[in-house]
């Protein structure tokens, strides 16, 4: 089998000539996301500080150094950081609920093709509705507290979720399919090893999608109520520094907020994606 | 020599054990329309070592042949036995190569797609797996991209890892779906030609499909002719004596072209 097509077949090795000069070097440092992303960053911090010493009033608009200050303060004092891990407690809570009711309804839509339809006309009608919509409703049922959240975290992440792991799965081409059905594999073995990893894709995003939709139904249903009376939750905190009069401490929640959201999508996230689908080909 | 003939059981090498065998297939496709016949009362048998080709032009049912082989289609009459039993579902006795490229599964390396079906359907060991899929791979001349993902391959590395594959799985009979269609004509004849030698090395059983008349008397050592609409067989040829260093002889040609004149005037029969 030394033949000179097998042997110029096996070159997608390529080995560099020689290093890349250091202006390409630089080049590629400036065209990297994570430079961009802290670019911006510091564009926006710049120009808050500006608009911020023009307005120069700090109840409607407290500069970003004093943002910071207060972010700090509010950490160190008030259990800014404290409030953020309950909310992100309650979050991981619902999500994962979310996540295993959604792969439930899920795994008998795709067993079955009418409750795939059934699955796919309830996800299309409830997806639209913003889940904040539903906590009036929670609250009568299930009174003030933890339990209302959750129904209503529940509520923003399974639908999403479901639509994007339901496509996911259509999508499953057929020669993989055809190639896991040579094999033997069956039921739960073919799920395993074929079909999930080939849906992988949509069901990350599908993960990604549900995330962004409960952080932000969370904050908003805290900005109602508390977690619980004792620890109030991160909307909760900003609530209270508004009623309050610290708008400084209003921008730290909200800055936390951004923070929190924009680590779990750039870490979790593009982390997930990197070793998964991005490796496989499957994603740019 | 157009009347559909069943294969003689007397054209068969008698000395070597019969691996595969197909009588009166009948397979029929549910369309909005109504039910289609695509295959209609097919015989043909294969020996132990045999290269068969179902040839014929795009309707003539070859590729659902090749389905129902592999269990992936319900016949609708007759039977297909594997060394005497009943085929009634897909197993990993019979290995499919297809021709599509996303075949190799893209969440794999190389190795670990050759290395998959060792361990999910013939229970080895990681270990064992993975120096079976090393073996193969070397023998289809797949050495040095051992542990790349499939998305950074050609085509034809994809093809050639596929093989390998289904060589380590070691079937009772290889199915080959037209694995080389999408290759360019220098990859395709290369290929063409470690298929055969792999296949005679190993003694290979061998089921292909295509449409392209040159490609079956190269790989064939027996043609199988079909008919379009439903598929039917026309007639068998044997080319068991050409190979790929006979392309351009007297011989080949003559023989190429009697393909062709048989594949052609039934067409024009029918018009």
């Amino acid at each position: 089998m030394s033949d000179i097509l097998a042997q110029s077949d096996d070159t997608t090795t390529l080995i560099p000539i020689q290093p890349l000069p250091w202006r390409r070097r630089v080049g590629r440092f400036f065209q990297s996301l994570a430079f961009r992303r802290i670019a911006v960053l510091v564009a926006v911090a710049v120009l808050w500080e500006i608009a911020a010493r023009i307005q120069n009033n700090p109840i409607m608009l407290p500069s970003f150094l004093e943002a910071g200050q207060a972010f700090l303060d509010a950490s160190l004092n008030e259990g800014l950081l404290l409030s953020a891990l309950g909310s992100l407690y309650v979050l991981l809570k619902g999500y994962l609920l979310a996540l295993v009711l959604g792969t439930l309804l899920v795994s008998f839509a795709v067993a079955n093709g009418f409750l795939r339809d059934a699955l796919q006309t309830i996800a299309a009608m409830l997806n639209p509705l913003p889940a904040i919509a539903l906590l009036p409703l929670a609250m009568l049922w299930f009174g003030l507290g933890e339990k209302s959240l959750l129904f209503v975290l529940v509520n923003a992440v399974v639908w999403p979720f479901a639509l994007a792991a339901l496509q996911g799965f259509e999508g499953v081409p057929e020669t993989h399919r055809l190639v896991g059905r040579n094999y033997g594999l069956t039921g739960i073995r073919y799920v395993r090893h074929i079909l999930v990893p080939s849906a992988l894709p949509s069901l990350i995003s599908g993960m990604r999608v549900g995330w962004a939709f409960a952080w932000r139904t969370l904050i908003a249903a805290e900005l109602v109520f508390g977690i619980s009376s004792s620890s109030g939750g991160l909307g909760w905190f900003i609530f209270r520094a508004r009623n309050e009069l610290f708008t400084d401490r209003v921008f730290a929640g909200l800055a936390t907020v951004i923070l929190i959201g924009l680590l779990v999508e750039a870490v979790v996230f593009r982390g997930l994606e990197t070793i998964t689908v991005r490796r496989w080909g499957a994603l740019r | 020599m157009l009347a559909p003939t069943p294969v003689l059981e007397s054209a068969q090498p008698t000395t070597t054990e019969l691996v595969f065998e197909v009588r009166g297939l009948t397979l029929d496709y549910e369309t909005e329309r109504g039910i289609v016949r695509a295959v209609d009362r097919v015989d043909f048998s294969i020996a132990q070592g045999e290269r068969l080709v179902l040839l014929g032009p795009s309707g003539c049912g070859k590729s659902s042949i090749l389905k129902a082989a592999a269990g992936f289609l319900k016949p609708a009459g007759g039977s297909l036995r594997l060394r005497g039993r009943e085929i009634t579902g897909p197993g990993p006795d019979r290995i499919v190569v297809f021709q599509e490229f996303d075949q190799l599964l893209p969440w794999k390396t190389v190795i670990d797609n050759v290395a998959f079906p060792l361990l999910v359907a013939r229970g080895l060991s990681r270990k064992e797996a993975r120096e079976r899929a090393r073996a193969a791979l070397s023998r289809v001349g797949l050495t040095r991209v051992l542990d790349q993902f499939p998305h950074t391959l050609s085509g034809g590395m994809k093809q050639r890892a596929a093989i390998a594959r289904a060589l380590a799985t070691e079937p009772d009979i290889l199915l080959m779906d037209e694995p080389f269609a999408a290759l360019d004509a220098l990859t395709r004849l290369q290929m063409q030609a470690d298929l055969i030698e792999i296949a005679d090395e190993l003694n290979i059983t061998l089921l292909f499909v295509t449409h392209a008349i040159d490609e079956a008397v190269i790989l064939g050592t027996r043609l199988h002719l079909l008919s379009a609409h439903p598929g039917r067989t026309i007639t068998t040829f044997d080319t068991s004596a050409f190979g790929p260093e006979d392309v351009g002889s007297v011989a080949f040609e003559t023989i190429a072209r009697d393909v062709h004149r048989a594949l052609f005037e039934r067409k024009g029969a029918r018009a």
